[in-house]
């Protein structure tokens, strides 16, 4: 479980690294700017500590993570921590939510089609998983923008950013301009988490222990959802918590699209700024969730199998 | 009696006359009685067609420029409508799925190659497993899309100077989509060659006094290939999503190479007016994607084994 915290400062050197070697100087805003005289930036450079060699400047960069210290945006000069608090909790909402939905709509259609292998619901789910699997979800987001958003106007299309929640109209409203950002990504979601539960379930299944329990009089009902669905599940905890990277990278897409202002967008805004403190730092910050994520798939799956213990 | 027996040696003759049958023409007739899969083969044949002829075909050349008849819907000159500066995008979408499908189908060669040497070290050299398994545990906690869009922001400029601006962002998207997807193939190599390594077919090649590396190369590699095929399949529907992701935050492929991902890019602020502008390049994507991921579930209903 220690493996985490070298895991993390790997990354961070990764990430640092890419940013220091590449070829793009960190002031070039700046240096577009022709009223900025070359001493002035030559002040700059000493100011923010650029003229030090990159390894001294990571150790700086990682110290001063450790204390909460994330340095200051170039383009807003406001402190990176603070931009990313602001935004942290509408992605992990989005994203939160659209796993909630893909576990409680993708296990029970899992189950369904295992149990009913090759029936009509087995076969409308696994095409709507494969679609799943296959449509982008850029794609998936402007098509409903497209119905939902422009055709029949049921869902405002752009995420605004100042809804307060303080009375029901507001909180109608916030879940409106919610619905088909959290769509998009539990779409992906739940086709995921159905392939898998049905593919562990149609492994259990066969087995002599469900045998035992069906000669033993246990009715069918119980014997799927007591017996062969809690042991389909183990492994299932583990792949839905892996899968985060990818639900992450949906979710800068998906917040690209509908102006949703959480990290994603932060990201992306930053990166055509060339706002490198502010990049730098949600990527980092995403690695950190990603080995979050990994770390609580494995204590999640000791706790569920007693027949693995960590040393 | 003797007649019956004649027959009998005949038949036996005949069926010792026919041509063996192997592992690839099993799986192949296997890969046949999968309607689904058969289905997505051809629309995949048809669509990578249109797209290297399709170009030379059309009349119309991705950037003839003409405003009279810009954001027009689909018409019969046409097929798929207009942009804002009044280009054909039917031939736009032909000339993006090229480039689509070529970085989809080079991403995964260079992600299989690293991901079955990496794998095949793992699995048969005992004291490279354990740092080699710790690296691809490390890569696979990579945040991946981050990352693809932050190497790809700040080492586009040099490789464009240094490669010319379409070269340079292939090599580019291509190098960085196969590095950040290796891991899953060296897991899988490495599970095989752990497997493998200790048959006894590899025992007998050790004990005629094979090198290594060729019993690496030639008795457990080509065992490990069908499990690899299924998964290179997957991975160019998913080097083809993480392509158009790319080109749609507009950290792909320069605006004057259409790529899907990048048609949806520019078509995204019409989207109130030209609904069709979004909707073509985007049904491509799915539409190819699907036919692969349908590809590779028939491959792995033909080359498992166990056919469950």
């Amino acid at each position: 479980m220690l493996i985490a915290i070298p895991t993390l400062i790997v990354i961070s050197f990764v990430i640092y690294a890419i940013l220091a070697l590449a070829p793009i100087d960190p002031l070039s805003q700046f240096g577009a700017d022709p009223r900025v005289p070359a001493e002035v930036r030559e002040r700059i450079r000493e100011a923010l500590g650029l003229n030090q060699p990159w390894p001294i400047r990571y150790v700086k960069w990682m110290t001063a993570m450790f204390r909460g210290d994330f340095g200051v945006s170039f383009m807003s000069h406001s402190s990176v921590g603070d931009l990313i608090a602001q935004r942290l909790p509408n992605t992990l909402a989005v994203v939160g939510i659209a796993y909630v939905v893909g576990v409680l709509m993708g296990i029970p259609v899992g189950m369904i089609s295992a149990v009913k292998r090759y029936s009509l619901f087995d076969h409308a789910a696994t095409t709507f998983a494969f679609i799943g699997f296959s449509v982008p979800t850029f794609f998936t987001g402007l098509l409903l923008i497209i119905v939902f958003g422009i055709k029949l106007r049921w869902f405002p299309f752009i995420y605004s950013s100042t809804t307060q929640v303080h009375d029901l109209d507001s909180l109608v409203f916030q879940i409106k301009q919610s619905i088909m950002p959290i769509s998009v990504l539990a779409l992906a979601n739940v086709a995921t988490i159905a392939r898998y539960v049905r593919s562990e379930m149609l492994e259990h299944l066969p087995l002599d222990y469900v045998r035992t329990a069906r000669s033993k009089g246990v009715v069918e009902s119980l014997v799927v959802l007591r017996h062969v669905l809690r042991n389909s599940l183990i492994p299932v905890v583990t792949l839905v918590a892996l899968g985060f990277p990818t639900i992450f990278g949906g979710a800068i897409v998906t917040e690209g699209i509908f102006r949703v202002p959480g990290i994603g967008e932060l990201l992306v805004t930053s990166i055509s700024n060339g706002d490198i403190p502010v990049v730098a730092t949600v990527v980092f910050i995403s690695a950190i969730l990603v080995v979050l994520f990994n770390l609580f798939a494995d204590v999640l799956y000791a706790v569920l199998d007693p027949r693995i213990r960590y040393s | 009696m003797a007649t019956t027996q004649v027959r009998l040696t005949a038949a036996a003759q005949a069926n010792a006359l026919r041509a063996p049958r192997s592992l690839w023409t099993d799986a192949w007739h296997q890969f046949t009685r999968h309607k689904l899969a058969m289905a997505g083969l051809s629309v995949l044949s048809l669509l990578t067609l249109a797209t290297l002829v399709g170009p030379y075909l059309w009349p119309i050349r991705i950037d003839t420029l003409d405003y009279t008849i810009a954001l027009q819907g689909p018409s019969a000159d046409h097929p798929f409508g207009t942009d804002d500066l009044g280009r054909d995008i039917f031939a736009r979408a032909l000339w993006g799925g090229r480039v689509s499908i070529a970085v989809g189908l080079t991403a995964v060669l260079i992600a299989i190659t690293l991901g079955t040497f990496i794998g095949a070290l793992a699995g048969y050299f005992g004291k490279l497993d354990n740092p080699l398994m710790r690296l691809t545990d490390l890569f696979l906690s990579l945040p991946i899309l981050p990352l693809l869009l932050i190497t790809i922001y700040l080492f586009r400029d040099t490789l464009r100077a240094a490669f010319g601006p379409e070269v340079g962002i292939f090599i580019m998207i291509v190098t960085v989509i196969g590095v950040l997807q290796w891991m899953p193939v060296a897991r899988l190599v490495r599970a095989q060659f752990l497997s493998l390594k200790q048959k006894e077919f590899v025992e007998a090649a050790r004990a005629i006094g094979d090198p290594d590396l060729a019993i690496i190369w030639r008795h457990i590699l080509p065992n490990t290939l069908s499990p690899v095929l299924v998964s290179a399949t997957i991975g160019v529907g998913g080097a083809i999503l993480t392509e158009s992701t790319l080109s749609f935050l507009g950290l792909g492929f320069p605006p004057d190479v259409p790529t899907w991902g990048r048609l949806l890019y520019d078509a995204q602020n019409f989207i109130e007016i030209a609904t069709y502008w979004v909707f073509f390049p985007g049904f491509l994507i799915f539409l190819t994607v699907l036919s692969i991921n349908y590809i590779g579930d028939g491959l792995r209903d033909a080359l498992d084994p166990r056919k469950t």
